[in-house]
């Protein structure tokens, strides 16, 4: 159990929030000349990190906005909160 | 086996008031080299030591386990054992697991306390009953029992059950294997820790592994807390910390780790004598011989490492229970834990060989790992021993992930398994 600090509306319980997986897998640009193991490294592969992880939320009980989270799995603290599209900081 | 458990050697040891058992395995300090190194030591990793010694004559075998002995998801589970899966790889595979289960505690000459108490899964909307009768065929064809009961028998066969029409999700019917049931968890590792022990298999609990060394794509041995173990074969049995050695050799696997959660209540006089689960509304429960109601909630949806979840999952799956059972109502809850399971994209388990020679998997059983034990480690072992899967962990294998011959089992097999 944990409070996420949307970007948008602030602090609220983690209830409010859908959790949208590990960050930053981009869908490949020609999806045409993907092999089958390229395809599977995107569709089924996963760090699934224990410890800081890049992941996304999104706040479907508010303002319905998605946003980067930086969470250590191995606690689940919260390090920082960064909007889409930005880097995560370092 | 040396001290072989009996009516005599209880009566014996009765006369010495139970003070001069004999420690059940070893504690070994680890040696240098070893033919095949377990990482993992819960049910499904302590079953691959014995049957790979039992039955694929290894004996220079270790077992490395950072915590103790059947301390993880073995010990955080509900128990339950059945084997009604839809798809006809994941059927024949669990039923080769129930199969073993029967004739477990004669095997291993420890009393598992395997009970064939029947487990029950109830259909609540239209849907769900044709899918279960659906299930019921696959199965009686797949030569696994299994029955479908309407209503009134359901109300028959359990009669705590709430049937009423008029409540949120009514009871329309329910499958029943008779041949499932539970078992008694530490009792399975011990078991098994004892089997293995006595051909010679060493048991190193308190050791963790901190890296694996490879040598271009094969393995060469294991770093531990307790220093470096050389190996040419190295089963990996970790459950929710798989993908944690799986980086340690360099490969991803396509596994999320999540909380799954379980509680029992106070213990209490006899009053259900199977086990009820319910997909649609995600409870399920039974009764342990202590007298606890054993109840298993749902996973987190979010990846975490920390073996506690949510109260959200505990709490929606107790307004069920309450639901199906307003019996329950005045009970309390004694205990609440969490285990981290591994969950695959199918919702089946990955029992292979992988890219780098001598390492092997066992992993990805997600919330239903424990009916598998005996069946898992029967053919993890096979697979290690021969360098190719069995044909009933074929299908189980890391390629499918690629080639897309998917066991998808998520909707088939039921949520909660």
């Amino acid at each position: 159990m944990f409070i996420i600090k949307c970007p948008y509306c602030g602090e609220r319980d983690h209830s409010e929030f859908s959790y949208g997986g590990e960050a930053h897998i981009v869908r490949p640009k020609q999806p045409t000349e993907l092999s089958d193991d390229q395809w599977a490294e995107y569709l089924f592969m996963r760090k699934n990190i224990k410890g800081l992880q890049y992941e996304r939320w999104n706040h479907a009980h508010g303002c319905r906005q998605w946003f980067n989270v930086g969470r250590d799995t191995s606690n689940d603290k919260i390090h920082f909160v960064y909007k889409m599209g930005e880097s995560p900081p370092k | 086996m040396k001290n072989k458990y009996s009516i005599f050697s209880l009566i014996k040891n009765a006369f010495s008031y139970h003070e001069n058992w004999q420690r059940a395995w070893r504690d070994p300090e680890p040696k240098k080299t070893y033919d095949a190194v377990i990482v993992g030591g819960g049910g499904h990793g302590l079953a691959t030591a014995y049957y790979l010694a039992k039955e694929h004559n290894l004996k220079n075998i270790a077992v490395v386990e950072k915590g103790w002995i059947g301390g993880g998801n073995t010990g955080r589970n509900t128990t339950i054992i059945r084997s009604n899966y839809l798809w006809d790889a994941s059927a024949a595979m669990y039923d080769h697991a129930l199969k073993l289960w029967e004739g477990l505690s004669q095997e291993l000459n420890y009393n598992v306390m395997f009970s064939q108490r029947g487990v029950m899964n109830l259909a609540h909307n239209l849907h769900d009953v044709r899918e279960l009768k659906r299930r019921t065929h696959a199965n009686r064809l797949n030569g696994i029992d299994c029955e479908w009961l309407s209503t009134e028998e359901v109300k028959k066969f359990c009669s705590i059950i709430n049937c009423s029409p008029d409540i949120r999700y009514p009871v329309l019917g329910s499958t029943l294997q008779r041949r499932a049931g539970t078992a008694r968890h530490d009792a399975v590792a011990w078991g098994y820790a004892r089997g293995a022990d006595s051909m010679g298999v060493d048991i190193i609990q308190n050791c963790e592994v901190k890296g694996i060394k490879r040598k271009g794509d094969s393995v060469e041995g294991i770093e531990t807390t307790k220093g470096f173990i050389k190996t040419s074969k190295i089963g990996i049995v970790a459950a929710g910390h798989s993908s944690v050695l799986a980086n340690m050799a360099g490969i991803k696997l396509p596994l999320e780790s999540k909380p799954l959660q379980a509680l029992v209540s106070e213990p209490i006089k006899p009053i259900i004598d199977t086990v009820v689960m319910s997909n649609a509304v995600h409870a399920y429960v039974s009764q342990s011989d202590k007298g606890e109601l054993v109840i298993g909630a749902g996973t987190d949806a979010y990846i975490s490492y920390t073996q506690k979840g949510t109260h959200e999952v505990v709490e929606g799956t107790l307004k069920a229970i309450l639901e199906l059972y307003p019996i329950f109502s005045r009970l309390r809850m004694l205990r609440q834990w969490g285990g981290v399971v591994d969950i695959c994209p199918d919702a089946s388990p990955i029992i292979s060989k992988t890219s780098i020679k001598g390492l092997y998997f066992n992993c990805g059983w997600g919330t239903g790992g424990f009916k598998a034990t005996p069946g898992s480690g029967n053919l993890f072992a096979h697979t290690i021993a021969k360098d190719e899967p069995h044909k009933l962990n074929a299908a189980f294998n890391i390629n499918r992930f690629v080639s897309g011959d998917l066991v998808d089992e998520h909707g088939a097999a039921a949520v909660a398994h």
